[in-house]
């Protein structure tokens, strides 16, 4: 059985106050996952904290000075893709440079993307013509 | 800058910070990383951070309790773990974290 369209379009002021926002609305949307089988709580705690990382990310990544830019986050549920988009409007970066933590040598930044990786099944960076985009999907 | 809500108070010949918040994110964990190593830069070394309410922690939180670590070790001292709830107690064995910090389940455990 197929679950049902689920789609939801937010876009929020370049500010880290509005991560609690983003990241609970990935942990609602978990719990409303009827069909979905994994464990739910984990995926909430993982919805959370991709849509945290990644639009920390975008933040991060956006013109810092501008207090008009907006970062844009469109999650899309349709027949067990749970997709996910971060549009910045920054200079972008190239997500196949950024390496993986070096365990043995922890630092203190460089784990976001890893977070996003190991939980979801697909990551791609796209620069668009007046934005860039963060893809993230999770089958669910 | 941006508030981050704990009480520091001296435990024995630890400072404790107790985290007030559910959220340990990129909002707030700059906060805390700049009131531990605030606390460091005064000579008090021996730290004690208590995670009890934290239910989310994401990459910059655990950077902060990391950054705090290393500033500690690096005055002969130590920052340990108290109190972490299972699911963020879950990032810092993801990450091998669990490695690196001294993590106990409540604060009678500490000597």
């Amino acid at each position: 059985m197929n679950m049902p369209v689920l789609q939801v379009d937010v876009i929020i002021p370049n500010q880290t106050k509005y991560l609690d926002l983003i990241g609970s609305i990935g942990e609602r949307i978990a719990k409303e996952l009827d069909h979905y089988s994994g464990d739910k709580i984990a995926l909430a705690y993982h919805l959370n904290l991709v849509l945290t990382e990644a639009t920390a990310n975008a933040i991060k990544h956006s013109k810092r000075n501008d207090p008009k830019d907006t970062v844009r986050i469109l999650i899309h549920i349709e027949d067990r893709e749970l997709n996910i988009k971060v549009y910045d409007h920054g200079q972008g970066f190239d997500l196949e440079t950024v390496p993986l933590p070096d365990f043995e040598h922890p630092k203190a930044d460089g784990m976001g993307l890893f977070f996003i990786r190991t939980f979801m099944d697909s990551v791609t960076y796209s620069k668009l013509p007046n934005s860039n985009v963060l893809e993230i999907i999770k089958y669910l | 800058m941006t508030a981050m809500n704990f009480t520091l108070e001296k435990l024995n010949n630890y400072q404790l910070f107790s985290i007030n918040e559910e959220r340990l994110d990129a909002h707030n964990s700059s906060a805390l990383k700049d009131a531990i190593l605030h606390v460091i830069e005064q000579g008090e070394t021996q730290i004690i951070v208590q995670l009890e309410k934290v239910r989310f922690i994401d990459s910059s939180g655990l950077g902060a309790l990391l950054s705090g670590h290393k500033n500690a070790a690096a005055k002969a001292g130590k920052l340990v773990l108290v109190s972490i709830q299972p699911q963020v107690l879950s990032m810092f064995e993801l990450t091998r974290l669990n490695r690196v910090f001294e993590i106990y389940a409540d604060l009678t455990e500490i000597e």
